[in-house]
Order: structure tokens, then C-alpha cells, then sequence
């Protein structure tokens, strides 16, 4: 985030429409951004029980392409990107050397040798000069789309109506993706998410997302702002960079091995690898509060371990968070206790994810 | 939540409190937070009260209120010791929002020094520090 600092605040296509539906405006990652329109829980709640649509326009996209494009993304992701089919889409971390954490990262497959990958706001330009420099004796161009491009996503169970009653054909499956004319509009259309629900996100030219999120609210979805991103992802247990991940933090510790192939010899391959035999010292752990009191990020677990999110969870009404603790006190249904400013909350570890349908 | 109002009957303090002084006992207040400081915060979800006996001081923190998204410190306005605090916020503190100058008052304080009012701000002197 340092980049952004003292530079003018960004805006997505969409600002003028988040002022005009009541969005409150907060700086978020150098971007100036709705945190919530009518009310947290109520957004959160519409999103669990109908469809809202959200503006991540402040997320980057890098389009990687060229000859050696598939050899160049299994180098740096973490993932088994030969698994990645035309029209696929693939979790994975991007490490450091060490296996250090510089971004969590979907990539989508949109030709024989073309990707798209989206990466954290805050991170994008880290992002851009890692792929550049990591690009090099490499037959692949690297392309930075963000500033061209604008993100919605339209989660929920209703999401997939809404989005398919405006589409021109089928939408993708989930965790598929490809192109479609949304409202006419040309756009990826994506069936990912960060909130547990069915739904879609569509990738599309900056200059037609007012059209296209008119046409969904019309239909029926509700804006959703920043704040109810955060609840309805944590209630999940899919980590936010910053928080939950970080590059003094690996991703075997996370929670994250699943997404890493360290035959394919990754950059940070080998230190990935080391952790997995040895195994973390620490462990990424859900837990609910007992009682009342919402843990927060950065709040202690007594004797050892560090909350690195925290929220009150509008679906199931107590605190809920994440917190990395020492690996004997990793097991659901272990009891933790957090310093909560200074008064000590009982909690206890969860069983991953804390909501589920 | 109601439109914004700041009625004329209070004094404020700039870190978005306000202090009822009893008309009857000049040395007894109530203290809340403004309609801006509820709005900011958004749906408060999480009252913690103070232990009635304990002394608040002008300009510090006496308790905090918790929304979904973050946790604030609570301002005294005046300084003095604390005899009545509102309990039925701890099970629902849904009146900070919904009636921040009624229902979501917060404490009743015994002031240990009745001048520290004149620091306070008017509505309008108060309003000014908004924009």
C-alpha cells in the first residue's frame, strides 16, 4: 500500500453509482471505495438469502501471454498450472523464494497460451514487477489490464437467475469461466466468489460496468458494500491478504498447501516443502467466541498466537475470526482465550468453514 | 435511523458526546454519543457498560461501543464518578442508533467539577466542527 500513499485516491467506473445508492465512502487500498450501503447485516444477510452485486474494480488483473505463457505461470504459481485447462480456473499463491506469501491469487485460462490472473488491490504493483522480473528469459508478455478493467461480483443463491436472465448463453460451472455477452456486453464471466455462495464474477471493459450493474440491480441484486465482503469471506474461512496472509507468514501454516504442487518447482518450492515435512510451528485456526465480545485482528491468543481476523458473524450472531496459534492448540474444539483490550474472552477453535449452507 | 439532529438542550464535546446536565442537580449528568458518532459507526452491536462506582475523566475513553465492522472508545465529556449506568444496552444496544439522545444514553456521572462544562460546545458550535 506504501505506492499509494500520497497519491490522489482511485475510483472504479462505478463511484458516482455507489453515491447515488447510499454508499458510504471509505479509502480502502488507495481506492475510494462503498464499505456499505443500507446496513452490514442486512447486506450480508441478502447475500445469504438472495443475490447482491459488488464492485471489486479495485482489484488488479495481469494478462500473461505467449509461447512459454503456461511454463512461465507454473514457475511462479504455486499451484499445478498444467492442470489448468482453456476455460478453467485455479486458486494459488504467488511465494518468495523462502516460501514467504506475496499475494493469493485466482488465475483463469482464456486461450491456448492466454491467463488472466486477479490479483489483491493492495498488492497489484508488487505483483507486476514480480511477474516482470520473474518473466525474464521467459517467451511471455506480461500485461497490467488493471486500469482497463472493472470486476463485479454477483453472489447468492439467486445470483446465477439474475446474471443468466441478462446472459446470451449458459453461464460457466463453477470454478469455470469464458466469455459471454452479459446485458450484450462482451466480459469474462467467471464462476468464482469470496462468500461461500453460488454466483459468478464478471471481468469486463471498465467503461460498460455502469451499464451492467444498472442492468443488475434491475434485476433484482442489491449492492453490497466492502464491509459485508469482509463478514460474508470470514464466515468462510477464505483469507484475506494483510490479515490471515502476509510474506513473514508461508502458506502450509495457512492452511494453503492444498494449492501448492511442489513437484512442479515452484519458486519457493523448496521452502514450502521443508515446512510440510517438518510441519508449521503454527497453524491458521477458526474460532468462535464464547459469550460475548468480538476478538479483532491483532488481539493476543494467551500463550501464543495472534488474531488476524475478527468480526461479529451476521449469520450466526457470536464473534468469529481466525487467529494463528501454536500447533498443540490447533485441534477444533480446543479452548483459546484472547486478550480482548485488556479483558480476556473465552473462544474455542472451529471446524473450518464457521458458516455453511 | 433517524435524520440527524443535535438537540439544543445538550452540551457536546468535539469526540462526538454529549452531556445532559440535570436541571434540578446541577451536579449530575448523563452522557451519550451524537447522532454523527452512531452514524459513523454503523450498527452497534456491542455494548460494554462501565462499573457503576468508577470515575470517568474529561477527554478519556469511560467504555467503548463495538459495530460490526470495528470497536471505538467512548469520550467523557466531564469528569466525575459514575452512579447509574444503562444496562439494558448490554443485551441490546440497539437505542444507540435508533434514539442516541434517548433510549442509547450511556451513564449517569456525579461531575466532580461543574466548570469543565464551559469547555463544552453549543449544537451550532458543535455542528461547525462536522463540516
Amino acid at each position: 500500500m506504501a505506492a499509494t500513499e500520497n497519491q490522489p485516491l482511485k475510483r472504479t467506473p462505478l463511484y458516482e453509482a455507489h453515491v447515488a445508492a447510499g454508499g458510504k465512502i471509505v479509502d480502502f487500498a488507495g481506492w475510494e471505495m462503498p464499505v456499505q450501503y443500507a446496513g452490514i447485516r442486512e447486506e450480508h444477510l441478502a447475500v445469504r438469502s438472495s443475490v447482491g452485486v459488488f464492485d471489486v474494480s479495485h482489484m488488479g488483473e495481469i494478462e500473461t501471454f505467449g509461447p512459454d505463457a503456461p511454463a512461465f505461470l507454473q514457475r511462479i504459481l504455486s499451484n499445478d498450472v498444467e492442470q489448468l485447462d482453456i476455460g478453467g480456473a485455479q486458486y494459488s499463491v504467488l511465494c518468495r523464494e523462502d516460501g514467504g506469501v506475496l499475494d493469493d491469487l485466482f488465475t483463469y485460462r482464456t486461450g491456448g497460451d492466454r491467463y488472466l490472473t486477479v490479483t489483491n488491490a493492495s498488492n497489484h504493483g508488487k505483483d507486476l514487477a514480480w511477474f516482470r522480473r520473474q518473466a525474464e528469459g521467459f517467451d511471455v508478455q506480461v500485461v497490467d489490464s488493471a486500469e482497463a478493467t472493472a470486476m463485479l461480483a454477483v453472489q447468492g443463491p439467486l445470483a446465477r437467475e439474475v446474471v443468466q436472465a441478462l446472459s446470451d448463453q449458459p453461464l460457466p460451472g463453477r470454478f469455470r469461466s469464458g466469455r459471454r455477452r452479459i446485458d450484450g456486453l462482451d466480459m469474462l464471466v467467471a464462476g468464482t466468489g469470496y462468500t461461500g455462495e453460488d454466483g459468478v464474477e464478471l471481468i469486463m471493459y471498465a467503461e460498460h460496468a455502469p451499464v451492467v450493474w444498472e442492468a443488475l440491480l434491475r434485476r433484482g441484486a442489491q449492492p453490497i458494500g466492502l464491509a459485508a465482503r469482509d463478514t460474508l469471506r470470514l464466515e468462510v474461512c477464505y483469507h484475506l491478504y494483510g490479515n490471515d496472509l502476509m510474506e513473514s507468514r508461508g502458506p502450509i501454516e495457512a492452511g494453503l498447501g492444498w494449492a501448492c504442487k511442489e513437484a512442479t518447482g515452484f519458486v519457493g518450492a523448496e521452502a514450502v516443502r521443508a515446512v510440510r515435512a517438518a510441519g508449521p510451528s503454527e497453524k491458521l485456526v477458526a474460532f468462535t467466541v464464547e459469550g460475548k465480545g468480538i476478538a479483532r485482528h491483532g488481539n493476543p491468543v494467551v500463550g501464543g498466537g495472534e488474531v488476524t481476523s475478527g468480526t461479529l458473524s451476521p449469520s450466526l450472531g457470536v464473534g468469529i475470526g481466525m487467529a494463528y496459534v501454536p500447533v498443540a492448540s490447533a485441534e477444533p474444539g480446543t479452548k483459546l482465550q484472547i486478550d480482548v483490550r485488556g479483558k480476556v474472552r473465552d473462544a474455542v477453535v472451529a471446524p473450518k468453514p464457521l458458516y455453511q449452507r | 435511523m433517524a435524520d440527524a439532529s443535535y438537540p439544543d438542550d445538550l452540551l457536546y464535546h468535539p469526540e462526538h458526546d454529549w452531556a445532559l446536565i440535570d436541571p434540578t442537580h446541577p451536579d449530575i449528568a448523563t452522557f451519550g454519543i451524537t447522532w454523527f458518532a452512531q452514524d459513523a459507526l454503523g450498527e452497534v452491536v456491542f455494548f460494554d457498560p462501565p462499573a457503576v462506582g468508577s470515575t470517568v475523566t474529561k477527554d478519556e475513553p469511560y467504555t467503548e461501543v463495538e459495530s460490526v465492522k470495528a470497536v471505538s472508545d467512548v469520550i467523557a465529556p466531564l469528569s466525575g464518578e459514575i452512579i447509574e449506568i444503562n444496562e439494558a444496552l448490554g443485551d441490546d444496544p440497539e437505542p444507540i442508533n435508533e434514539d442516541p439522545y434517548g433510549g442509547g444514553w450511556m451513564v449517569k456521572v456525579r461531575l466532580s467539577d461543574v466548570s469543565e462544562t464551559e469547555a463544552l460546545l453549543d449544537p451550532a458550535a458543535y455542528q461547525a466542527t462536522l463540516s
